[in-house]
């Protein structure tokens, strides 16, 4: 396993990503702040509104934040055309923006508030006209105050683009979401040490900047501008340099191919595996991780993101909001027609294992019930059985399917976090619980999965999904092909308990992708 | 007794000022009003039609109580506040007309609260009015003007804070006097000063005023401060001009109920000392009496005991 400063000094492109992000969130809310202040300053009404609004957008929690801004630059293409990005950059931008907004506004109209009123008068009675009251006495004297709010929006902003990473924003929070998934503390850890630090050298640049304008030291201000520029100037060059000296593409030539994952190991290690079969065949490839699913199938249906896995189950209910469960084949085929008549996406196929919604039971607890094997055994021990699931799962249409399908009526129903579900079903807090399929714990020997003989659980194969940008390169295409069909279940369960396991032989989702394409033959 | 001797409305009105060749500054029925017209709770009558004259060369001293509409008077002068009916006429032109970076060239403003630009240099904050109008005031005049009112040159490169209360309105004075004013305007000026900061400084705006052939017209709510420097007194409560009188017509009796109210204030404390020294004289004067009585028995006894 990566050491953790090994880690650190491999984040240099996510911190760049991090600080342009930042810095231009900062930035448009200033230079929104900063007019609506002096609006502010001059009527009590767009004061109050102004204000109001502000408030009310803190009151919303980051992450939801972030996420409403999907739907709604989705139906701002109306209005603006079909190439309005609607994940990553603009809408992390815009979301981050309106937080800065509050702290940056407040202060800069309570120090209009507070500014002395003989001083006022005095600059109207020298003769000042509006604007040189404004930028000769009400801006210089409000300068400091003003900072003091722009220091906290930059240590919020900071701190919450970690989060832009659920909407396709590459940040600091890549390492944190990929490390709590997939559990490598040294990714979190070196995540949270690097957007920690890069908050409190800014906010201790900017300190100097404010204790600078308060002392009306022109060299302290001017030289902690200096620094806040350069640091930004530089995270640009390495950011965008590349593109700047790029040479042009050639034709037919798709420039880096985007691979976007969800936020638990398996996607992590398929996300890694198409990479680098791309990179096998010559492809430039980039990674957007720990995106929310909903968020992981928008993008790729606007090529945002190129390339991702999503499951059958998945997408029937979340997209085709589908309840009835037609047969695998049935359904898969389905999908294919839905997507290629309704987003674009090319679902190029399956690649030959399944993550359904399943139920585990522990192997001696079955034997104890009377060898239980199916979900037709449990219908008479049901009653005197608990079982366990996420609290999403009793209110998903699998579990209504299951329990009419085969007449369960359990004695007791139990929510679990999911990280806690299989130390419930070893502890004996619930007989049954409901699991994945390709969970890596279940290729151990103390757990099983029971058969579904009636078929009233969704099937869930995992397939690969095309951006419409990608969809129709060829060269793509052939490189993906070998992945077709050929991970089984087995396969997945070891390389996603590689990554999941708790002991010293974890693995990096990476190293686990490497194993499973030698297991598989690639 | 207001303003009779001064101009009617007419001849202002068709912009005949032959009468006032003199004047420098004309009020004509001038008014302030604030909140809704016709509202008899919301609407507030600041400055409720005054007209009269200033002299040019003169000390107009305004005076009267808190929220006699002394201070709207003066600023619908420098247009800080507009009219709401009537004109200002300064110099014959109609304030509320002229260029208003002009105008305040024109007029020096030394304002209640002092009103330093707390983040510019005693010398920037002087040579603010000229900078306005693009012009730069050249250190040699910053320091004269500090001259005038009795500080030292170097104090230009000073901030206001490191100053005291009488040296910050000392600057408050050289700044008005920038821009060569004709007309020096001051709102309270020393208000907030100690008494003998504030007698010291009166007088040098006093001789400023003959120095610089200014003319002056200075608010203020004390009478016997008003009495002592200006040549000229006018009385204004609620709104209106209730006299207009000089010093010595005042303190002779004239100027109304109102006027003579104001100046009973300064009279009374002045003959209260003067009685409070007569009777400490007094007693001193019975003390050295007794004691030179009892002296005199002290001798006579001693020389009775002498043989």
């Amino acid at each position: 396993m990566m050491g953790f400063w090994e880690t650190l000094f491999g984040l240099g492109d996510k911190l760049t990503a991090h600080v342009v992000l930042s810095a231009s969130a900062i930035g448009l809310g200033i230079v929104v702040a900063l007019p609506l202040a002096v609006w502010a300053s001059r009527s009590q009404n767009v004061a109050r509104v102004a204000l109001g609004f502000a408030s009310l957008v803190q009151t919303i929690p980051a992450l939801a934040l972030l996420a409403l801004f999907f739907p709604i630059l989705l139906s701002l293409r109306a209005v603006f055309g079909e190439d309005l990005p609607t994940l990553g950059f603009l809408p992390a931008l815009l979301a981050l923006a309106l937080y800065a907004l509050l702290p940056v506004l407040r202060n800069a109209v309570t120090a209009q508030a507070n500014l002395d009123p003989g001083v006022l008068e005095a600059a109207d009675g020298v003769g000042m006209t509006p604007w040189q009251k404004l930028t000769l006495v009400e801006a210089p004297l409000s300068a400091p105050f003003i900072m003091a709010g722009i220091r906290t929006a930059s240590v919020w902003t900071i701190g919450a683009a970690t989060l832009s990473t659920t909407i396709g924003q590459p940040s600091l929070g890549d390492p944190i979401f990929a490390g709590l998934q997939t559990q490598n503390w040294n990714l979190v850890l070196a995540g949270c040490f690097a957007s920690a630090g890069l908050a409190l050298a800014v906010d201790l640049l900017l300190g100097v900047i404010e204790r600078g304008l308060a002392l009306r030291r022109r060299w302290q201000y001017g030289a902690g501008f200096g620094a806040v520029t350069l640091g930004i100037l530089v995270a640009v060059t390495f950011q965008y340099g590349d593109a700047l000296f790029a040479e042009e593409r050639a034709d037919g030539d798709p420039g880096p191919i985007v691979i976007g994952s969800k936020q638990f190991s398996e996607s992590y290690i398929l996300s890694q595996l198409i990479g680098s079969q791309l990179k096998k065949a010559g492809f430039e490839v980039e990674y957007r991780t720990g995106l929310g699913s909903g968020v992981l199938h928008g993008a790729v249906a606007n090529s945002s993101v190129d390339i991702s896995v999503d499951y059958t189950g998945t997408v029937w209910v979340n997209e085709l909001r589908r309840t009835d469960i037609p047969p695998r084949e049935e359904m898969f085929e389905t999908i294919v027609a839905w997507e290629r008549e309704n987003t674009g996406t090319r679902v190029l196929g399956r690649l030959g294992f399944e993550n359904a919604y399943a139920f585990a039971m522990r192997r001696d607890r079955a034997e104890e019930l009377g060898g239980i094997t199916t979900l037709h055994d449990l219908k008479p021990v049901a009653s005197q059985m608990t079982v366990g699931g996420d609290p999403e799962f009793f209110e998903r249409p699998e579990w209504f399917a299951v329990s009419e399908a085969y007449g369960l009526d359990f004695d007791e129903i139990r929510n679990f976090s999911p990280t806690f579900m299989f130390n419930a079903l070893k502890a004996g807090e619930a007989d049954a619980i409901s699991a994945y399929s390709s969970d890596g714990r279940l290729s151990a020997k103390t757990y099983f999965l029971l058969e579904d003989p009636l078929g009233a659980l969704p099937s869930y194969d995992a397939m690969l999904m095309l951006s419409p940008r990608i969809g129709g390169n060829q060269a793509v295409v052939a490189a993906l092909q070998p992945l077709l069909g050929a991970i089984n279940v087995e396969a997945m369960r070891e390389a996603n308990y590689a990554v999941d396991r708790e002991d010293d032989r974890k693995v990096s989702p990476k190293r686990a992708a490497e194993e499973l394409a030698e297991k598989i033959g690639l | 007794m207001i303003a009779q001797s001064m101009v009617g409305a007419e001849p202002i009105a068709t912009g005949q000022l032959s009468q006032n060749t003199n004047s420098l500054l004309h009020f004509d029925a001038a008014e302030r009003r604030y909140g809704t017209p016709g509202d008899t709770n919301g609407e507030v009558i600041a400055v409720d039609g005054v007209t009269c004259s200033v002299a040019k060369g003169s000390f107009v001293a305004l005076v009267g109580a808190s929220g006699s509409g002394k201070s709207t008077l003066l600023k619908m002068v420098n247009t800080l506040v507009e009219p709401s009916a009537g004109r200002v006429l300064f110099d014959g032109e109609d304030v509320t007309t002229l260029k208003q970076s002009q105008l305040r060239r024109r007029v020096g403003y030394v304002f209640q609260g002092i009103g330093l630009f707390p983040h510019f240099r005693v010398g920037e904050n002087i040579a603010i009015g000229p900078r306005l109008t693009g012009e730069q005031l050249p250190a040699a005049r910053i320091a004269k003007l500090l001259s005038l009112v009795e500080l030292e040159p170097d104090m230009a490169s000073r901030m206001p804070d490191e100053l005291s209360g009488g040296q910050r309105q000392r600057v408050g004075v050289a700044r008005a006097l920038a821009g060569d004013p004709q007309l020096l305007l001051m709102d309270e000026p020393f208000g907030a000063l100690d008494p003998i900061t504030r007698d010291a400084l009166g007088e040098r705006v006093r001789e400023l005023h003959e120095e610089l052939g200014l003319t002056t017209v200075m608010v203020t709510h004390d009478m016997a401060e008003a009495l002592l420097l200006a040549d000229r007194v006018l009385v204004m409560d609620a709104g209106q001009l209730v006299a207009d009188e000089t010093p010595r017509g005042l303190l002779g009796g004239a100027g109304g109920e109102i006027a003579q109210g104001l100046v009973a204030v300064p009279r009374d404390q002045a003959e209260k000392l003067a009685a409070m020294e007569e009777s400490i004289a007094a007693k001193a004067a019975e003390k050295a009496k007794e004691r030179a009585k009892e002296r005199a028995r002290a001798k006579a006894a001693e020389e009775g005991r002498a043989p």
